[in-house]
């Protein structure tokens, strides 16, 4: 029964939203693919959680169309959405046991108690909580009680499940093993999802594609390899995986690449694209190659910082060109602070984006 | 939408062309109109516009018809809801309209000289109920309140009644006070004069002589909530940071003065130091010391104020000295402060709204109090007695009694005002939603025994005053004869068994009249306190601050203001309630709502949102979510808003006094009947076995909501 769960798309047609002068999204359009799991990721008050409660019903648009399944909704009540939502703090309801709860939605739309109570143990089944409807939610453990959520959310076989940084009640540990059960199930139901999280890592391993957020805007869009591997800016390729950024100028194009100039040098990127003028190059704390002795398109360095964490090894290095945070392998040729090197990067894999302003370079 | 308005439509119609327009005798309950509907005064409006040509009474019927309209043609969600919004608004202006120009006996002006009309009744009053419902939810259909009618209707309703039953009638209080001598219409030359006279606010009594009313209120009100806010923090610093060992007695006396009607103490206290009392009696004779009449004036009333008073202070500031997060605490004494230090700089500081708040309440109750002045009062005069007296006495003044109204309504709201000033805009919230563990800091040595001096002493000479009430109700003459004797008892509850139960004893009426009142105002007063916390705290809508400051204002009202104005108000058409039991329900309702609210606020504050939010999304709709999610959360918050109502509709006097009658008189006033006769026995066995049926509903109450378990075991602080 569960796995006829109708497929809804999500769409914002220039949606404004505004609360009295502060302006929570600017003209935002978005389409979201039946089926598919999205995330919306971004810093604290980026206007992820807005968004995602603008599809719920919970906000009501300023300006704007919203549509969900096709369907214009944008003036529908929450109550009539056909959209369910896993809450941050889960939400149970703790006068009820966790059998009511799951059954809560279904008895609410006048189903019989009978019929909804064994759709409720369905779900419960399908979290892998069969058993414990009779128990309240206090005397269940956070893990558990998150997955009695993702249960009374999804036995109402939403067109959309909406989940509201569903892991960050857990500890490190568990949250792996509840995302990957959640992504399960979503695949499994073909479920439409929106996902939101500040946690980019969560982000990568859950989504189909990721919406990446900042100032009421949307940065980047596109799925998690795009966005690690091609970002569209300094905030992108800060947000998603750590970098370095290194001001540099580009001074030209061949069949060859793109000319740089890095500090003294000039290097050729075969794959990094930018206009002419100056640029950022992002380089990746594991690209970074460090070695005692100079070689062409590397820059001088020294050791500032070195932590040694057991699979691998971190060390912070000071240059003319800026902070750099570098990440090799334990096998490594070990470097002590102060020690003097000089930095290297695969050419082929680095790229390139529009220069930030010299006061925000910075390493995480 | 548009089933809603649709069913609020038939209920309209049915109010409208069924029901009797005008109140009719022996009430709308008793059916007896049924027979006369045709009739000139039961008929129901649309009679009267067929057959008795009353065309004013058709206001209503051109916005019914265009509602129906609206029903059977409209296309499209924004015209249908602008329809309904326009059709409703207009039809309740027309039938307001009608209600406020044509009075009781024959209108003076225009067109409708020589008409007049009795007060409203059943009719009225769902024909109204019916086309504000269509308002609202054609409101809610233009997108407002998130596009929810119950929402938008529940704001409707509250804001209604608000208007009728606080502003109408303290509307008629200010306007009567700008009656010029004669009915020769309004100015403000004699209120003037009036207000800022010397017989008002005079300062006589600096120089020996007697000071103005206004001026022995405003200090008696100042010295009682400074004393009742230091005893009561004195009693809650004992509870929450002293291994105190007697605290369930001390609680015990702490509790039993609210449940007792306020004018006993006053009794009480005249039965221990009155010219004829035990302790004057014992000081005379054993010292030869003069028997004085010390107790009838500012000292009798002070002592009695402040063994009223004192337990509602303890109730508020025991909440707020135990919400003081330890960790705080905590913190503070990791930094080196030793604790005094800590009490000085970290505790006392976030127990300022609360301190604020206990002062306020001792403030405007001791300004409110009727009871004790009356009974104490002596040459020593209040306003809330001087307006009774220009009411009932022997030269009605209702001018005077609007102006000496207005002079204690600006006391209260003043200090209202200056309430909300202080305690200002900072956070002191100390409850998160984290679980907070750790122990509150003790108090140093000093601060301790300080508070053991004052607290317990006084709590010693409250057991003494309470052992009195027992004793006294079992003698039968105090000070004079102290024989033992249940004559007392059986003068007031005697039952007679001679032909089946027969009650004979004269306390009999006004007791069940008083629990019948109370126990219908309670439910309705938390109702409507709770609803109204909910659209405070989970709702948001244009004008919610106003909203909040008037359904605090009722609050800040005295009771005896409240009285007068229900008097003034009430007595004629439109509304005519007077002599009504309904009346006594709805000032109940209104005086004690602001509790309610209050109390839901603070406990729906602590309930997350998501929980709605969750109960939305999973499809309900917010009366669903209301009623299944939040009402079972807010069970304590219930419980109390229906203790603390029950209680104080058998204990007030001061609204009471004025809109009991023959037919409806509660305990109280009966009571205070008594002791101005002199039956000083008969009013304290009366009131003694009043205390005993509250305590007993209390215990029923709690037992009948009981606590719900939320969670493993509730913690309890080490």
């Amino acid at each position: 029964m569960l796995n006829k769960t109708q497929k809804g798309s999500v769409r914002f047609e220039s949606v404004v939203k505004s609360f009295g002068e502060v302006t929570a999204l600017r003209p935002l359009d978005l389409d979201i693919a039946p089926g598919t799991l999205v995330t919306l990721l971004g810093p604290s008050g980026c206007g992820k959680t807005t968004t995602l409660r603008l599809i719920a019903g919970l906000e009501s648009a300023t300006e704007g169309r919203i549509l969900i399944g096709g369907h214009d909704v944008t003036h529908l009540s929450a109550t009539y959405r056909k959209v369910s939502m896993v809450f941050q703090s889960y939400a149970l309801f703790p006068h009820m046991t966790v059998i009511e709860n799951v059954a809560y939605g279904l008895t609410v739309k006048r189903m019989p108690k009978a019929e909804a109570h064994a759709r409720a143990e369905e779900g419960l089944e399908m979290v892998g909580l069969a058993g414990f409807g009779k128990r309240l939610p206090s005397e269940l453990s956070g893990g558990q009680q998150q997955r009695v959520a993702v249960a009374r959310a999804i036995v109402l076989e939403p067109e959309v499940l909406l989940l509201d940084e569903p892991l960050s009640n857990l500890d490190a540990k568990l949250r792996r093993h509840v995302r990957e059960e959640i992504r399960q199930i979503q695949q499994r139901l073909g479920l439409t999802a929106v996902y939101v999280t500040h946690d980019q890592e969560e982000a990568m391993a859950v989504s189909d594609r990721i919406i990446v957020m900042k100032n009421a805007e949307i940065a980047q869009e596109g799925t998690p390899r795009d966005l690690y591997e091609r970002p569209a800016s300094a905030f992108i390729a800060d947000f998603i995986g750590d970098a370095n950024l290194l001001p540099c100028e580009v001074t030209g194009h061949s069949a060859d690449g793109t000319f740089i100039r890095l500090g003294d040098d000039n290097v050729i990127l075969s794959t990094a694209k930018a206009p002419v003028g100056s640029a950022s190059l992002v380089l990746r704390p594991h690209q970074v190659r460090m070695s005692r002795t100079p070689a062409p398109g590397t820059f001088a360095a020294e050791v500032s910082y070195a932590a040694y964490l057991g699979n691998q090894i971190q060390y912070t290095l000071t240059s003319a060109l800026g902070e750099v945070f570098a990440v090799v392998p334990p096998g490594a040729e070990p470097f002590a602070t102060g020690d003097s090197v000089f930095v290297g990067f695969p050419s082929a894999e680095v790229q390139l984006v529009p220069a930030v302003a010299a006061d925000q370079y910075m390493t995480k | 939408m548009k089933r809603t308005a649709g069913l609020w439509l038939l209920i309209g119609l049915a109010g409208y062309a069924l029901l009797p327009w005008y109140m009719v005798s022996g009430g709308v309950f008793s059916l007896g109109w049924v027979v006369d509907m045709t009739g000139k005064g039961a008929a129901p409006a649309f009679w009267q516009v067929v057959t008795q040509g009353k065309w004013w009474l058709a206001g209503p019927l051109p916005a019914f018809a265009a509602v129906a309209l609206v029903q059977g043609f409209a296309r499209g969600q924004l015209t249908a809801a602008r329809a309904l919004v326009g059709a409703a608004a207009a039809g309740l202006g027309l039938l307001v309209a009608q209600g406020l120009l044509i009075p009781g006996s024959a209108a003076r002006f225009g067109w409708i000289a020589g008409e007049g009309q009795p007060g409203m009744g059943a009719g009225a009053a769902i024909t109204a109920l019916a086309l504000l419902l269509i308002l609202t939810t054609g409101i809610s259909g233009l997108g407002r309140g998130r596009g929810d009618a119950f929402v938008t209707g529940l704001i409707g309703l509250i804001v209604a009644l608000v208007a009728i039953f606080v502003f109408y009638p303290v509307a008629h209080v200010l306007i009567r006070a700008f009656e010029l001598k004669g009915g020769a219409g309004y100015g403000v030359s004699e209120f003037l004069g009036r207000f800022f006279s010397a017989n008002l606010w005079g300062l006589g009594c600096l120089a020996g002589g007697e000071c103005g009313p206004a001026v022995n209120s405003l200090v008696l009100g100042v010295m009682t909530g400074a004393g009742t806010t230091a005893l009561g923090l004195a009693f809650a610093l004992i509870f929450t940071r002293t291994g105190f060992r007697a605290k369930p007695v001390l609680r015990v006396l702490t509790i039993i003065p609210i449940i007792t009607p306020p004018f006993v103490i006053g009794l009480a206290l005249i039965l221990l130091f009155g010219r004829a009392g035990t302790v004057t009696e014992f000081f005379a004779d054993t010292f030869g010391w003069e028997k004085t009449r010390w107790l009838y004036g500012f000292g009798g009333i002070y002592l009695a104020q402040m063994l009223s008073f004192t337990p509602i202070a303890f109730l508020v500031l025991i909440g707020v000295v135990e919400g003081v997060s330890p960790s705080m605490e905590e913190a503070s004494q990791t930094l080196d402060a030793d604790r005094w230090q800590t009490f000085r700089h970290v505790s006392l500081p976030l127990m300022r709204p609360g301190l604020a708040n206990a002062f306020l309440l001792g403030f405007i109750e001791s300004l409110a109090d009727f009871g004790n002045p009356l009974v104490l009062g002596g040459n020593f005069n209040v306003l809330s007695t001087e307006i009774y007296f220009a009411i009932v006495g022997a030269v009605a003044d209702p001018a005077k009694a609007a102006i000496l109204s207005i002079a204690l309504l600006v006391m209260t709201l003043g200090a209202f005002l200056v309430q909300r000033r202080w305690v200002g805009r900072k956070s002191y919230a100390t409850v998160t939603g984290k679980a907070d563990s750790g122990r509150h800091a003790a108090l140093n040595p000093a601060l301790r025994w300080a508070c053991y001096l004052t607290a317990l002493p006084w709590a010693a000479f409250t057991a003494a005053i309470y052992s009195m009430i027992a004793f006294g109700s079992f003698v039968k003459l105090w000070g004079y004869d102290h024989s033992f004797t249940l004559e007392h008892y059986i003068r007031a509850f005697s039952v007679s068994f001679a032909n089946g139960i027969r009650f004979t004893g004269s306390a009999w009426d006004s007791y069940f009249t008083t629990l019948t009142i109370a126990g219908i105002s309670a439910p309705l007063t938390a109702f409507v306190g709770l609803a109204t916390a909910y659209l405070l705290v989970r709702q948001k809508f244009a004008g919610k601050e106003a909203f909040e400051f008037s359904t605090m204002l009722s609050f800040a009202i005295p009771g005896t203001v409240i009285g007068v104005a229900y008097v003034m108000a009430f007595n004629f058409p439109p509304i005519e309630l007077t002599g009504t039991s309904v009346i006594l329900i709805i000032v109940f309702v209104f005086r004690n709502m602001p509790v309610g609210v209050r109390g839901g606020i603070a406990a729906m504050s602590q309930l997350d949102r998501s929980l709605d939010e969750a109960s939305i999304m999973l499809g309900a709709n917010s009366f669903t979510t209301a009623r299944r999610v939040i009402a079972p959360l807010l069970g304590p918050a219930i419980l109390a808003a229906l203790t603390y109502s029950f209680v104080r509709a058998i204990t007030s006097v001061s609204a009471v006094i004025f809109l009991v009658s023959a037919r409806h008189n509660m305990a109280t006033s009966f009571i205070v009947g008594r002791v101005e006769n002199g039956e000083f026995g008969f009013a304290i066995a009366y009131s003694a076995v009043l205390i005993l049926t509250m305590l007993a509903a209390i215990l029923i109450l709690q037992l009948l909501i009981g606590k719900r378990r939320l969670r493993r075991a509730d913690r309890v602080e080490a």
